[in-house]
Parts: structure tokens; sequence; C-alpha cells
């Protein structure tokens, strides 16, 4: 008996995961409204600017230097190691020679030879038309999700799996939240990636229950639901186990700037799995889905 | 489900064998190979280096000098048709005026010739005018703010394109954005600081005469600074000559006053127009005035009449250099703002390559050696159409020149990732058919057919996801969207056609045996 085979009795306990399921939904909507998220430049608006000295340094010295020309508020870190940084800058600046002169006044003023590798400056309305892109094509994926779904199960389907997906979407989101990683566009991407994944999972599970359906019209639906989570558990599991060790890998070697995005997948992949076996499946039982899925025939003579 | 034709194993041999002649080019630096194509992954801004900039048009400017036009147009024939008129009111895009309700006739003719409100196309105006009893109020339409935008944006982009063809940077991709942006992508680019200054500017020249009188509020003066010096001058608003009459300038070095100039030659009409002005003017002050400044304002000595002419105001040779560009390539009609910019150096984006490429191994090592793992032999087979995958991956991106981003390098080791997934429901399928049936041909068989609409159904929802972020994102994003979308479906292809392919032989030879997942 190896650990797939065995039977697990997921259901026994669907009040009790659909209301930590709740509980971090709740904390969620708090975070994002009292704490709020990092918000990149792609949504704010402002500069970041990726620096390369030829010798290390201090982000510190770095920022104290920033701070003595007009930036706005500034900030740095280390990135990647210590002779490369981000500095994140509130000003987007309205001469086109903003960012030369920002060098020009580091060199200066720190006295050593510095590389502006990357430069990112967003202005004010760019940033409200991304903010505005980016909820709508989430809201735009969750619609053509919601309308798939219906147009090959049930409403049901169609109910529970968008209650999964706004559920991974809003949990991710709090995550960012809470610890405070840079939102920017790619998390953007990265969200759209797992509300695609989530589904992936929640459609195999479903499928799955579907086809129980079909043969067993009398059997107990909670016992239907959990046998069905059950016989695909083991492909649930080694998929996003594959997956995991994918994302991990570029996690830990992609570099700097993929990593929010990495981080962003590998949280949704281990809540979308969650949510598929403990929201989208155990919600269907309170919908009352469908039993007869016979096909109607036509017995009139 | 296991049985292949001779027809469909060839077919599936014939996409392989596309695909590493399309596979191969990218890893070998052969120029004009007459085996191999040159079609190469489009490498996207942030792993090739380079700028992104977009540029958004100022066209107030351009309305308000519409505006002022239209009302002195307006009052002009006003007066010519003694129209009583008071209360003249000039607003952002708007006028209005009181008249004698007595000549309510004359005004509503006045206002319904097409010399006041011309036609746009077919069926627009150029105003929306109303008339109460005794006010007019006239607006500018929609359909006319668009077309100045329009062709402030037309102008503009010429003028752009001029100006980057100068500093010689290759293949710009300069192209519209709606209906007031211009977006510029510069690959390959070190320092965009150059170009930013070039594209900062909207290089207005005009030849005047500096203002012989001191009186400050005199009509047709006006003051303008000088940038090098702190020095304000009284310059008249009449033009003699303007940067259109310019039709060649380059920067030169003046020996006698050791700086760099700028030597200009004017066209016909330009000479013409300069050779009268200087002659009459001898002993006055020129004012060169590029953006409401003045550049240089030398003592006209001598009659100019060959039409060329030399702009010194101590400038660098970087400086002469940049002025000439400006003027060669003509002034933009309009201010250009960036609002947005992002730029990546070549060494950075080399370094993403080789980060992404290095994710990209160890992360397929894991992925391949975890199917050994738990699926022996067939994970060999889902191994050997992963690679597959990948190669059909690289080839499709090389054939239709799709851009690769950074984010999209990632999309490819998700797929890697995801790739698998369908594999593992197809063995997971078979354990499960190996259980009640027997026949190992037809365990194989049905777990195939009963995984393909799961297959489908759980691959589309992410292509949907693929799609939304193809038409919402911008271009790293899009990278990634692209590489999503054709890693799905060559996932597909791979694993259950291929796969299925490899799956069929082994079965069929162990018809007999017992096969164990």
């Amino acid at each position: 008996m190896s650990f797939y085979d065995n039977k697990y009795n997921f259901l026994k306990y669907k009040n009790f995961f659909m209301g930590i399921s709740l509980i971090f939904f709740t904390f969620s909507i708090i975070f994002f409204f009292t704490k709020g998220l990092n918000l990149g430049v792609d949504f704010k608006g402002g500069t970041v600017i990726e620096m390369k000295f030829e010798e290390m340094n201090k982000s510190e010295d770095i920022r104290k230097s920033l701070l003595k020309i007009n930036l706005g508020d500034v900030k740095v870190k280390e990135f990647g190691s210590n002779k490369e940084f981000l500095a994140t800058i509130e000003q987007k600046g309205k001469n086109n020679d903003f960012v030369s002169s920002i060098k020009n006044h580091l060199e200066k003023d720190l006295n050593k030879k510095v590389d502006f590798r990357r430069v990112e400056v967003v202005g004010s309305k760019i940033s409200k038309e991304l903010t505005r892109d980016g909820i709508y094509s989430v809201l735009l994926a969750l619609i053509l999700m919601l309308i798939y779904i219906w147009f090959r199960f049930e409403w049901q389907f169609s109910l529970g799996s968008i209650i999964a997906l706004v559920h991974d979407v809003i949990i991710t989101i709090g995550a960012f939240s809470l610890i405070g990683y840079e939102f920017n566009l790619s998390i953007v991407a990265a969200i759209l990636t797992i509300v695609g994944y989530s589904m992936n999972d929640t459609v195999i599970i479903y499928d799955r229950i579907r086809e129980f359906l079909k043969k067993d019209d009398q059997k107990d639906l909670d016992e239907l639901i959990n046998d069905s989570i059950n016989s695909t558990l083991s492909r649930t599991l080694k998929t996003s186990g594959t997956t995991l060790l994918a994302l991990i890998s570029i996690y830990f070697f992609g570099g700097e700037i993929l990593k929010g995005f990495s981080f962003a997948l590998i949280w949704g992949i281990l809540i979308g799995t969650y949510s598929s076996i403990f929201v989208a499946s155990p919600i269907l039982i309170y919908f009352k889905v469908k039993r007869n899925w016979e096909e109607v025939v036509d017995t009139s003579p | 489900m296991l049985y292949f034709s001779r027809f469909k194993v060839f077919s599936i041999f014939l996409i392989f064998i596309f695909g590493v002649y399309f596979f191969i080019p990218n890893f070998l630096s052969l120029n004009n190979n007459f085996f191999f194509t040159d079609k190469k992954v489009n490498l996207g801004l942030d792993l090739q280096g380079g700028s992104y900039i977009l540029l958004e048009i100022d066209s107030k400017p351009l309305i308000d000098q519409k505006i002022q036009a239209k009302s002195l147009d307006l009052r002009r024939e006003l007066r010519k048709k003694n129209i009583n008129y008071n209360n003249f009111i000039v607003g952002i895009n708007s006028l209005s005026f009181n008249f004698n309700p007595n000549q309510r006739n004359l005004v509503n003719e006045l206002l319904s010739d097409s010399s006041i409100n011309s036609n746009i196309g077919t069926s627009g105006k150029e105003l929306t005018i109303s008339v109460d009893n005794d006010k007019v109020n006239i607006i500018f339409t929609n359909e006319l703010l668009n077309l100045i935008k329009k062709n402030a944006l037309e102008q503009s982009i010429e003028i752009v394109r001029n100006r980057i063809d100068e500093l010689g940077t290759k293949e710009p991709n300069i192209i519209t954005r709606g209906s007031d942006r211009i977006l510029v992508e510069l690959p390959g680019l070190k320092d965009p600081s150059e170009i930013k200054k070039l594209l900062g500017k909207t290089a207005k020249l005009t030849f005047r005469f500096l203002s012989n009188s001191n009186d400050e509020n005199s009509l047709g003066v006006e003051i303008l600074n000088s940038p090098k010096k702190d020095f304000k001058y009284n310059v008249e608003k009449r033009i003699i000559i303007s940067g259109e009459n310019l039709i060649d300038a380059q920067p030169g070095f003046d020996q006698l006053s050791n700086s760099s100039v700028v030597n200009f030659k004017l066209d016909n009409l330009g000479s013409r127009k300069f050779a009268l002005a200087s002659k009459n003017n001898i002993g006055r002050n020129l004012a060169i005035v590029l953006d409401n400044e003045v550049i240089s304002a030398p003592v006209i000595r001598d009659a100019i009449v060959t039409g060329n002419g030399q702009i010194s105001g101590n400038f660098s040779s970087q400086e002469s250099n940049e002025l000439a560009i400006l003027l060669r390539s003509g002034a933009l009609p309009a201010p250009l703002n960036i609002i947005e910019e992002r730029s990546v150096g070549p060494d950075l984006g080399k370094e993403s390559i080789e980060k992404g490429v290095l994710s990209l191994l160890i992360g397929m090592l894991l992925v391949v050696l975890y199917m050994i793992y738990n699926y022996r032999i067939f994970g060999v087979f889902a191994n050997i159409s992963l690679f597959a995958n990948l190669i059909l991956i690289v080839s499709t991106l090389s054939i239709f020149g799709s851009t690769l981003t950074l984010p999209g390098i990632a999309g490819i080791i998700l797929t890697v990732g995801m790739a698998v997934d369908s594999n593992v429901l197809i063995y997971e399928r078979v354990k499960e058919e190996l259980k009640i049936e027997k026949n190992n041909l037809i365990a194989f068989d049905t777990a195939y057919k009963k995984v393909l609409t799961t297959i489908l159904d759980s691959n589309i929802t992410t292509l949907i996801a693929a799609f939304v972020l193809y038409y919402m994102g911008s271009g790293p994003v899009k990278g990634f969207a692209i590489t999503l979308a054709i890693g799905i479906i060559s996932t597909f292809f791979t694993t259950y056609v291929f796969g299925r392919y490899l799956v069929s032989i082994y079965v069929k030879k162990n018809k007999e045996n017992l096969i164990k997942i």
C-alpha cells in the first residue's frame, strides 16, 4: 500500500477547512485594506534603477546620497550582491535628462563609478492605466473561466470553481500584503497563471465527479465527491510536485528579477492545489449538484 | 488509440524534423548558411538590452493655437459684416460672445458659412455652435480635436524617426499607440540618455530681430531668455525665416572664435527673404531663437545673399552636433513627453539569459528525475516527449519570430513542470484501468480515451488565461503569454500524440507481460 493508495476522508472535516479558508480570506482582505500592497512603479508611478558598483557599497549610503537631490521618497536595497542595488524613487522626473542627472550626482557624491543596468520610469497616467488593465484582466479571466465551466459542466460546478479561484486570488494578494514583496505587473501575470493552474486542478477533480455521477446516481454525494478526490489525488500531488520543482528552480537560480514572480507562482500552486481539494469540491455539496446525468431518453411511443 | 497508421507516424516524424531544423539555428552563429534559415527566436528588450520609450504628444498648445486663430478669423468676419459684439471670451476649447438680437440673421448667416465652420471628412464639422437669445457659444467638436491630434501624431512620428535615424541605432521600432502616443523601441542601445535629450526638444527655430525699443510693453515684442548667458533679450515677434526654410545643417568648427558652430543652408525662398532682411537691417542684432530661447544674437555686418550661414553660441562639439541633428530633422509640431521608459543594459540582459537557461536546465533535470522515479520506463517516455516539447516550443517561437522575454523563459520552465501533467494523468489512469482490465492493450486504450476530455478541459482553461494575458499585458508579460500558449499546444501534441506513440510501441511488444507502472 503506497501513500497514494490510501483512502482519505477529505470531507469529514469540510466545515473545518471551509472555516480556515474563510479566516485566511477575511484576513487577506483586512491586510489589503489596512496594510495595503507594496506597489511597484508599474502601479504607483515613479522610477526604479538597478545599479551596479565596481566595489562593494552600503545601501544606506546610496539612499543618503540620493536623498540629497530632491527625489521624494527613496528606497534602496541590495539586489543579489553587495555591489548591486535596487533604488525605488518616488519622482519620475519631468526633464528628459532626469536619469542621467541622478547618475552624475551619484558618481560625484559617492566618488565611485556606477553602472545603471536597468531603468524603469513610469508616469502617473501610465500607472493608472496599468492598474486598470491589471484589474480588468484578472476579472476577464475569471469571467471567461466561469462561462467555460458553465458550458462544459453545470452552473454549480462553474460557481464552485470560481469561488475557489477568487479564494486563491484574494489569499495570494493577502500574502503579498503580509510579506511586503513588491507587487508589480509580473505578479499580475503570475496571478493569472495561478487562475489557469488552479482551474486546471479543479477541472480534473470535477471531471471525475461528473464521471462518477453519471455512473451512479444513488450514492451519497459526500462519499462520491470524496472518492473522486481520492482517485485523482496522486495525479494532483504529482503534478503539483513537478510544477513546484520547476518553479523552485526559477526561484533559486532565475535571478532577482524573477524572484517575486516565481514566489507568487509557488504560493499560487500550493494554494490552488489546496483549494481544489478543500474548497472547490466540498462546495458542490452545499450547492446540491444535479444527480441525474443520464441523457434524456425519449420513451414516448 | 494505440494504432498508428504509417501516414500518422510519418507526419509525427516530419513535424519533428521541421522542429529540429528550426531549433538548431538558434544555437549556431552561422551567417548565410546554405542549409539553415537565419530565423531565430527574437529576444525581447529585457534579454538583449535596449530601451522602450513611450512618448505622449502634448496637444494642448496646438489646440490653443487653433482656438486663437479661430477667434481672430471670427472677429475679423464680425467686423467686416458690421456686427456689434461684446464679451468675446476665449476658453480652453471654446469661444463665446454676445450680440445685438436685431442682428440675429446676420450672425446666423456668418456662423453657417463654411469658411468659419469647415467640414471634416464627409459628415463632421469643426465646431458645435449654439445660439441663445443674444449669446453665441462655440465649442470645438471631438472630430476637430481628434484631427488636430492625428495630424500632430503623423508629423511627429516622421520627425522622431528622422532624429533616431540620425543617431544610427540598429533596427529601431517606432510606431503610434492610440491617438496621441508614440512607442519607440531601441534594441541593443546601451544608454538612451542621448536619444531622450533629442526627443525632448521641439526644435522650433526662428530668425528674428532684436527690438530697438526698450519698451517692454510695446506690441510685437517679447522678452526671451538666453540659455547660456543670464541675460534677457527683447525680441520682435515678427519672424524673418523659420526652421522650415532650412535644407541642411551640419556641425562645424570656427577657427576664429575657436568654438563649435552649426553651418546651415537655406532654401531659395529662405535665401531671398534672408537676403532682403539682412540688406535692410545692417548693423542690427539678429536673434536666433530655438524653442523660445535666444541661442545667439549676432550683429548683421553684411547682406547675406548666399543662403549660407553659421550659428555660434558657445557650443561644445556635442551640443553643436545635437543642434545640427535637430535642425536637419525638423521641428516637432508639439512637445513630446516621456511617460514611460524601460531600459535594460546589454550585460544585464545577458546575465538574465544565463540565469534563465540555468534555471531551465535545473528545473528540467529535477522533473526528469522525478518522472523516472515515479514511472520508471514510462517516465523515460514522458521525458523523451518533454525534450521533444522543448524543441517544438523553441522552433515555433523561431518560425513566427515571436519575442522571447525573461518572463517568457519562466513560461517555458513552467510549461516543463506542467507538461508532465498530461503524462501523469494518463499513467495514473492506466494504473486504475490495469486494476480492472487484464488485457494490456485494452487497458491502455481505455485510459487514453477517458483522459482525453480531462486533458482538453484543463488545458483550455490555462489557454484562456494565456489569451487574456496576451491581450491585456505589455512587453515582457506578452512574452510570457506567448510561451505559455505555445507550450500548452505543443505539450498536447508531444504527450498525447507523440508520447502515446512511444507507449504504444512498448505496450505492443509487451502484450502478454505484466506491465507495471
